[in-house]
């Protein structure tokens, strides 16, 4: 079993969200979050105050696949999140050590489902 | 004899025995003495009550709800503009100098204020609790109630306190604001407001203009301002480590809300509904739309964007630098007026405080103590006596000697409240201490003055 966490452009989701739907990912956990890779940030000014911000708004999208659906989901996600820029984002698949539906106390690969 | 019937129960029918003996005796008594009341209605009460104009009070209370609208305004103007963590105690400070001020009104400081003067210095205390302040006018506003004028006056006495908060957001202690801002109330506004407004104060025997607080409200306020962003000193990371502004539509629309506003502010203080509230009304209107021009215009020039917090920031400066000039300049000079503060306090606000690294955290002198000073003396140079008969002319139309009454003024309402803030400041950091911890401030001010948070992060 295998975590996937992407890290996409914030306007890339619904995209990315289909093609995952289409390759039967149902259950994703979606969160706003700032990150920071070689794109540069846009800085801000408040009166005096200047932000020289290097923080960027994202989004991170996080599934939990089965072993054979990491290949097909890390394309699916790559196709549709991609444009192309600095700043696409990245994926990273962490291994899982257990998964738990908390409704019923099914583990492993039928919790994934 | 149909409609008898339709009258309700416990009115006695015509021909009862109950009409016979009691209804009729008790209105032929109610009718004579209402005759009696009638006749014997005291003269001068009746001569005082005929000066009061409907319009003039109707205007005056529109006014001083106005301006108190202005409070919970600057509330959010000031409060966008600060980390989220310290929303509410911003919030409160302003809502807290509403009740308070209010009492302190009432008791002595609309008496200190206004009241019969003590050597042009103060007022006497013969309007403590507001003694003898009564419905009929007063020398102050011939045609309007004197609690309405007292009331007018109060929101100012309110709001005052509340714009030196801008300095010290997000690093002052809840009691500590408490007690300073009475204080400052009593030994500081009171003085001020009585030396340019007071019959019988010094400042306003010079002849010096001040049509609705230059310099009893911003530079009062503003000169505080400096003192405390001096006294308490920097926020933790400033300037390198601060945050930008949690929630900039709030700011906003506080600034909206006081540029409404102070239609009362300026409006209100022709303490009449005629032409001399017209001219302040519209100076005040243009003012504000130019400055708020020509600050996005030296936004997009210095910045290469015009931004949200730089047009209403201008708006402001705008609204300030013509508050003691609105009644006495024609459209254009209001143009000149707010043009000048948004050139001058954009100067003080992006260069000199940057240079000069004090921590004015919502920039209450830059905008407010720099943006009155202005305005003051902009009035020795830009008021006409063509506009205002009662005012008078300054240097652009013929006569050196307002400028010199409005610099004065500045020096002395200026000095005054910078020494006095500072040792008030002082004295009460002594007692109880001004600034929150470290670790307070790290937490923020919502959670350890009040102990609550201003939006839920996790329902």
């Amino acid at each position: 079993m295998k975590y996937i966490v992407a890290i996409i452009q914030p306007d890339r989701l619904d995209d990315v969200l289909d093609a995952l739907e289409e390759k039967a990912i149902h259950l994703v956990t979606v969160s706003n979050v700032m990150g920071r890779g070689r794109q540069k940030g846009i800085s801000e000014v408040y009166r005096s105050h200047h932000e020289a911000n290097n923080l960027l708004k994202k989004v991170k999208v996080e599934a939990a696949v089965n072993e054979e659906f990491v290949q097909s989901t890390v394309e699916a996600i790559q196709k549709s999140a991609r444009t192309g820029n600095i700043g696409d984002g990245k994926i990273f698949v962490l291994d899982l050590g257990q998964v738990i539906r908390i409704r019923t106390g099914e583990t492993g690969r039928l919790a994934i489902g | 004899m149909r409609c008898l019937s339709r009258l309700p129960s416990f009115v006695p029918k015509e021909g009862s025995l109950l009409f016979k003996r009691s209804f009729v005796p008790f209105v032929r008594s109610l009718s004579i003495g209402f005759l009696f009341f009638l006749i014997t209605q005291p003269a001068h009460a009746e001569d005082a009550h005929s000066l009061i104009s409907a319009g003039d009070t109707a205007w005056v209370l529109v006014s001083a709800a106005l301006v108190l609208m202005m409070t919970p305004a600057l509330a959010f103007f000031y409060g966008g503009l600060v980390r989220r963590k310290n929303m509410l105690s911003v919030l409160m400070q302003c809502f807290a100098v509403m009740g308070l001020i209010t009492i302190q009104w009432v008791f002595i400081g609309y008496s200190l204020a206004f009241g019969p003067s003590i050597g042009g210095l103060i007022g006497h205390l013969d309007w403590v609790g507001l003694a003898g302040v009564g419905l009929n006018p007063s020398a102050y506003a011939p045609t309007i109630p004197h609690q309405a004028f007292m009331i007018y006056q109060c929101m100012f006495a309110i709001i005052t306190p509340g714009l030196i908060l801008g300095a010290f957001a997000e690093r002052m202690k809840f009691s500590s604001y408490v007690i300073f801002s009475l204080l400052w109330s009593t030994l500081v506004y009171d003085p001020v407001a009585h030396w340019v407004w007071g019959s019988g104060g010094f400042i306003r025997s010079w002849g010096a203009l001040d049509f609705a607080g230059g310099a009893v409200v911003h530079v009062n306020a503003g000169m505080a301002a400096l003192a405390a962003a001096l006294v308490l000193g920097k926020r933790r990371g400033f300037p390198q480590r601060v945050s930008p502004p949690h929630n900039l539509p709030f700011a906003v629309l506080g600034a909206g809300l006081l540029w409404f506003g102070w239609f009362g502010f300026n409006g209100g203080s022709a303490l009449g509904a005629g032409a001399l509230a017209v001219t302040a009304f519209v100076s005040t209107h243009i003012a504000a739309a130019t400055a708020g021009l020509v600050w996005a215009g030296l936004d997009w020039a210095v910045n290469k964007h015009v931004t949200m917090l730089g047009s209403i920031t201008g708006a402001v400066a705008g609204l300030v630098a013509i508050t003691p000039a609105a009644g006495y300049v024609t459209p254009l000079g209001a143009v000149t007026l707010g043009t000048s503060a948004a050139v001058i306090c954009f100067v003080s606000v992006m260069y000199v405080k940057v240079k000069l690294g004090y921590d004015d955290t919502l920039d209450a002198f830059g905008v407010h103590g720099v943006g009155g000073v202005w305005g003051a003396v902009a009035t020795g140079l830009l008021a006409t006596t063509t506009v205002n008969a009662a005012g008078a002319n300054g240097l652009f139309h013929g006569n050196v000697g307002l400028l010199w009454v409005q610099i004065k003024a500045v020096v002395v309402t200026g000095g005054y409240s910078f020494v006095m803030s500072y040792g008030l400041l002082k004295l009460v950091d002594k007692i109880i201490g001004l600034r929150v911890t470290e670790t307070e401030e790290r937490i923020g001010l919502d959670l350890t003055q009040h102990r609550e948070a201003a939006y839920t992060v996790i329902d």
